[in-house]
């Protein structure tokens, strides 16, 4: 991962210097090795003091260029295979200016979770090294090993991405080619009755604070202004203190990103409540395969989405089903 | 003895999203007919199906109906052309995604019902009336608040 | 503070009979923001209306709900009445008391329970609205016909009588179209060249009506009353304007070998040329792919001949734009293509055509001069077998699915005249079914069997092959459950007919809906069959869907008095009840403009303020309300809820939805 992140600052500091790009979006160090937060770097020197890309980089930087690719000059973004079917989505709707971007794709081989290493005893992690499927975590106590797959982020573990835009790629390790069920866990909630499903939702909900920590992060809920801060909506945000608004916010959330929302999962990395909220979205993703035809949003630039057009012989909403035309 | 039973029974809230053109028309036609359906059936008058936002769908629900049932002309015969199509696959979405949430599927409902078809309107009110009335009411949907309000 | 007036009818007993209005009435009186509630007998007479006029007046009321029948049935009338009172018609609201509650329910105190929810529902509904003025937006008063065949010439010569300037734009040569390359029209058969050649010359004579050939529409901009149409004027290389049609150019034209499309490519023709002699306007054409001079820049043997000094091989095409305030589009068709019908094998032999070749090989001005000869050898045909529905009511893949309508009748009218011409030749019909409904067709279609002898055969063909210089045709016969083989001369193909391909882009520039088999879709399939959704495009002929000329003639008509309705107007009132996109709120993310059956959005850069003296170039969705039709589509794809509909706002539907849930 070290050999990745220089040869990453080498391409940052070289185009900044060369004055191709005026800033670069990349993932700044924190306090700790685990807590990277996405910054933009203007010169080689802020490059050089902050710039770290390592096991803990899980998040997307595309939404940041909505606001980033409007000034002035052209904008460095490093892209991770997930990231660019946002990039890509957000270019279709108009809100990125492709030509003031330029892409780098950078190799993902999945990214860690620190709450699930925290989860399995780990704490005061100082360091982190990958070999295949062992994680060597060095922490105040000593070196911990543990195995990868328990410890990635949920949207990583059925990640079969690849890099859809790029104008170059720093690409060092192959990432090995795997078949995943990404829709598994729906697939588990379907099996449930109406009841369970209902308490399943219901608990998870409930722990919903309204922090919109989900609406802030994910790339499809874009939006200039938010419905639910919209007056005219006729849903803007009453006093939430009840079960239900937590309810309608996350269904009409999840309706308003359908056909859009590229499955990156974001929105259930940031939750701090550990709500499963990619659960609602890869719902849609799946019955939008089943009725009408694979589609994975973010593939291209332009066209419609699935909700934005039609067939004549499209299914009946009363024949539809957990997602199974009857 | 029947009187016990005639209080207890219970009649649910129905809110029927109808389009201008067709099933308006045709609800119309049900009246001009004579042809009966329960009184907790009540029609709000959309310009098209594809009006009606999901929104609309979850309010009606968070204020306490027990039934939403959505119609409007049959595919291909939508007055503003394609408008009935985008509903469609809407409300596919929507309704699975409801069920999903643990929401009695028979709570929602989509039909195509045209200006002629007066007999039909009547027959799917008191169809969708029946089966939400044995479900009984609504209550993973609704805002408590809006209950206590009144 | 709202000021809402509320009026109950009675509709004599209709409504009163079971729902107690005065009660409604009553209890309605207390609802917060109403300062107004009546009831009268019949609030839609004269008295009635005069009664809201006067409470509007006297009330200074701001909004009214009149508890009555459908909105369908007097939401006009009360408009009007409300207007008239000074008060904006869209602060009208009607709750449906009749057709949706007394009519139904048999209950009295159900129904004035249902009564005054619905009036409740109404009044909730009333306070959002806002005083809407409809628009209005000038008409030019001049048509575009897009097309020049017989459904374009009917349409333009309809228009032009009426007094108002039509142009017709033809991507070919000459105007005329598929009827131009008939020979005979059923059920009368009458000539066709007889019947469409006077046509042809109104309108190149006609004062008001320009025909622009060999052009072919490039752009499209504006809305209905108010297009402005680019169209391109393909280089012909001669000079319209001094060109005489005197042929000596195409006597004198060396390059000789170019197929004559005309005549379905069954002669030749120069390379410069003048399609047929009929042809308006009747201007020479030169082929650039095949003009010596043009390809390698020596010969102008032409140029020379020509005694105008007509010949320009400088032209090139040009662009005129101009301004109309409807279009027609009548595009037309062409057969389809039978490259996937192998099994009659059409490719490989001469003699194996399609009926519209036929047409040219019977016909006078025909490459045979009306003489039928198989392509072939030239020989008489002893034995014509026709092939029914070759790619209609196709539901393999391979053709259309629909039934291409004309085939049956065209094809006994070929039997019919191929047996009166040449009594000794055998005539075989292979067919699925005939459908010959209309009038005077299907006696047209039993002459042909009766008195003709022609030998119809229910039953499908398997396969044609060549056999010593003889074509087999292999088929069943269904009514006799045999398998036959019957030994032909010439073989004829009714080949499904296509609309013109080139509709497809006609149909992308005025955002006019297509099927999946690229006819245009009409507005209402029964009434509004010559409108487009698109307002002011208008449809004409086969481009809409497959029929024969009366049908074609008729549905022009139609379309020209359609056009004469809207180019009297001076000005066009346009429906206040459109969508309307918050600016501030608006992403410019293009999903309304997907969803948008009429074209109505388009996006712009707009600057705005976003604190701090600084400003931002953001993309807008701007609706043009003159095109809107107000279906709502737009409103639901959009993910900010910028996007709402006048009339019929998110805040009222769900205020309406409020007050239906109360308890």
């Amino acid at each position: 991962m070290k050999d990745v992140e220089l040869k990453m600052l080498e391409r940052a500091k070289a185009l900044l210097q060369s004055g191709e790009v005026a800033r670069v979006i990349g993932w700044k160090k924190g306090e700790f090795c685990y807590d990277p937060a996405p910054a933009s770097f203007e010169s080689v020197e802020e490059m050089e003091n902050g710039f770290v890309y390592n096991w803990f980089c899980g998040a997307n930087l595309s939404k940041y260029l909505i606001q980033m690719a409007k000034k002035e000059g052209k904008t460095a973004v490093f892209l991770k295979p997930c990231d660019t079917y946002s990039f890509n989505q957000l270019v279709k709707e108009h809100r990125i200016n492709r030509e003031n971007v330029y892409v780098i794709a950078v190799e993902c081989l999945a990214k860690l979770d620190v709450e699930k290493m925290k989860a399995k005893g780990v704490s005061f992690i100082t360091d982190v090294e990958v070999v295949d499927k062992d994680v060597k975590v060095t922490t105040a106590y000593g070196v911990e090993t543990l195995y990868k797959p328990d410890v990635v982020l949920s949207k990583c573990a059925v990640c079969t991405k690849t890099h859809q835009v790029k104008d170059e790629e720093i690409i060092l390790h192959e990432r090995p080619e795997r078949e995943v069920n990404r829709f598994e866990e729906v697939e588990k909630l379907e099996a449930m009755t109406e009841d369970e499903r209902f308490a399943f939702w219901r608990e998870q909900l409930s722990k919903c604070i309204r922090c919109n920590a989900c609406r802030n992060v994910c790339p499809a809920c874009s939006c200039v202004k938010c419905v639910f801060d919209n007056p005219a909506s006729g849903i803007a945000a009453k006093a939430n203190d009840d079960k239900f608004e937590e309810q309608l916010f996350h269904i009409i959330r999840a309706f308003h990103v359908s056909g859009r929302c590229t499955d990156c999962g974001e929105c259930s990395r940031v939750c701090p409540q550990n709500i499963p909220l990619h659960l609602l979205n890869r719902k849609f993703i799946k019955d939008i395969d089943t009725l009408y035809g694979e589609y994975q949003a973010g593939e291209e630039s332009e066209g419609k989405t699935p909700l934005t057009t039609y067939t004549e012989g499209d299914t009946e909403p009363n024949d539809v089903f957990n997602g199974e035309a009857k | 003895m029947q009187e016990v039973t005639e209080k207890k029974e219970f009649t649910p809230t129905i809110v029927a999203f109808c389009c201008n053109w067709c099933s308006y028309a045709g609800a119309d036609l049900a009246g001009s007919s004579r042809l009966t359906y329960p009184a907790n059936v009540k029609i709000i008058r959309v310009p098209c199906s594809c009006r009606v936002n999901p929104m609309f769908v979850l309010k009606a629900f968070q204020q306490g109906a027990d039934g939403v049932i959505l119609c409007g002309c049959h595919p291909g015969d939508c007055h503003y052309v394609t408008g009935n199509y985008y509903t469609r696959r809407r409300m596919a979405l929507l309704y699975s995604f409801l069920n999903y949430m643990g929401i009695e599927k028979e709570r929602t409902r989509l039909e195509w019902v045209s200006a002629a078809e007066g007999a039909r309107f009547s027959a799917v009110m008191n169809d969708f009336v029946k089966q939400v009335a044995e479900l009984g009411e609504n209550k993973r949907l609704t805002d408590l608040r809006v209950k206590e309000g009144e | 503070m709202q000021r809402i007036g509320v009026f109950i009818c009675w509709c004599g007993s209709n409504i009163a009979a079971t729902v107690d209005v005065k009660k409604v009435a009553e209890t309605i009186k207390s609802e917060p923001g109403v300062v107004y509630s009546e009831n009268y007998q019949y609030m839609c007479s004269e008295n009635g209306q005069q009664l809201i006029k006067q409470a509007i007046k006297e009330h200074n009321l701001t909004g009214i709900v009149i508890g009555a029948c459908s909105p369908r049935m007097h939401e006009a009338t009360f408009r009007k009445a409300a207007e008239e009172a000074g008060l904006n018609p869209y602060m009208v609201e009607i709750a449906n008391i009749r057709e949706h509650c007394s009519w139904i329910h048999k209950d009295m105190d159900e129904a004035t329970e249902k009564a005054v929810i619905l009036v409740r529902t109404a009044i909730a509904k009333v306070k959002l609205n806002a005083p809407l003025q409809a628009g209005e937006s000038p008409v030019i008063k001049r048509a575009l016909v897009i097309g020049g065949g017989i459904a374009g010439i009917q349409a333009a010569l309809d228009i032009a009588d009426a007094g108002f300037e039509v142009d017709i734009v033809e991507k070919n040569a000459t105007i005329g179209g598929r009827m131009a390359q008939l020979d005979k029209t059923f059920p009368t058969l009458d000539c066709s060249a007889c019947i469409l050649t006077p046509k042809m010359v109104d309108c190149a004579q006609h004062e008001k009506i320009d025909i622009l050939s060999y052009s072919e529409v490039e752009d499209v901009k504006g809305f209905v009353g108010n297009f402005s149409v680019k169209i391109r004027r393909k280089a012909r290389f001669v000079d319209e304007t001094k060109c005489t049609g005197c042929k000596i150019c195409m006597e004198k034209c060396p390059s000789k070998k170019g197929l004559n499309t005309f005549n379905m490519g069954l002669n030749n023709r120069p390379a410069i040329y003048i399609p047929f002699a009929q042809a308006i306007p009747n201007v020479a054409v030169i082929d650039p792919e095949q003009c010596i001079k043009l390809k390698t820049g020596k010969c102008g043997i032409c140029q020379k001949f020509c005694g105008v000094g007509a010949i320009d091989y400088e032209q090139k095409d040009t662009f005129v734009e101009r301004q109309y305030g409807a279009i027609v589009v009548a595009t037309g068709f062409k057969p389809i293509e039978l490259d996937a019908f192998n099994e009659y094998g059409y490719n490989d032999n001469k003699d194996v055509i399609t009926s519209l070749e036929l047409e040219r090989l019977m016909n006078a001005a025909g490459p045979s001069n009306g003489v039928l000869l198989r392509p072939s050898d030239n020989e008489h045909p002893k034995v014509i077998t026709f092939i029914q529905c070759v790619g209609s009511r196709d539901t393999s893949g391979c053709g259309k699915p629909y039934c291409s309508k004309i085939c049956c009748m065209y094809t006994a009218k070929h039997a019919m005249l191929i047996r009166e011409k040449y009594p000794d030749t055998q005539v075989n019909v292979f067919y699925i079914d005939v459908r010959t409904p209309g009038k005077n067709y299907d006696e047209f279609y039993r002459r042909a069997v009766e008195q003709y002898g022609v030998n119809y055969i229910k039953g499908m063909v398997g396969k044609v092959y060549n056999e010593n210089g003889k074509l087999m045709v292999q088929g069943s016969n269904l009514i006799d459950n045999e398998q036959i083989t019957i030994e032909s001369d010439l073989v004829v193909l009714a080949a499904a007919i296509e609309p013109e391909p080139s509709v497809r882009k006609v149909a992308t520039l005025l955002t006019a809906s297509i099927d999946t088999n690229n006819f245009l879709t009409e507005s209402h399939a029964k009434l509004r069959p010559v409108e487009s959704p698109t307002a002011g495009v208008y449809l004409a002929g086969v481009c809409q869907g497959p029929k024969d000329i009366p049908e074609t003639v008729s549905q022009a008509s139609a379309c020209a008095a359609k056009v004469i309705g809207l180019l009297v107007k001076d000005k066009l009132k346009t429906n206040p009840c459109v969508a309307m996109p918050d600016e501030n709120m608006c992403n410019g993310c293009s999903q309304c403009a997907n969803v948008c059956a009429y074209g109505a959005i388009t996006y712009v850069d707009k600057e705005f303020r976003i604190g701090g003296g600084k400003t931002e170039i953001r993309r807008v969705a701007n609706v043009n309300p003159a095109v809107c039709q107000g279906c709502g589509a737009c409103t639901v794809t959009c993910p900010s809820g910028a996007m709402d509909l006048k009339g019929f706002s998110s805040k009222q539907i769900m205020s309406e939805v409020e007050a239906i849930c109360k308890k």
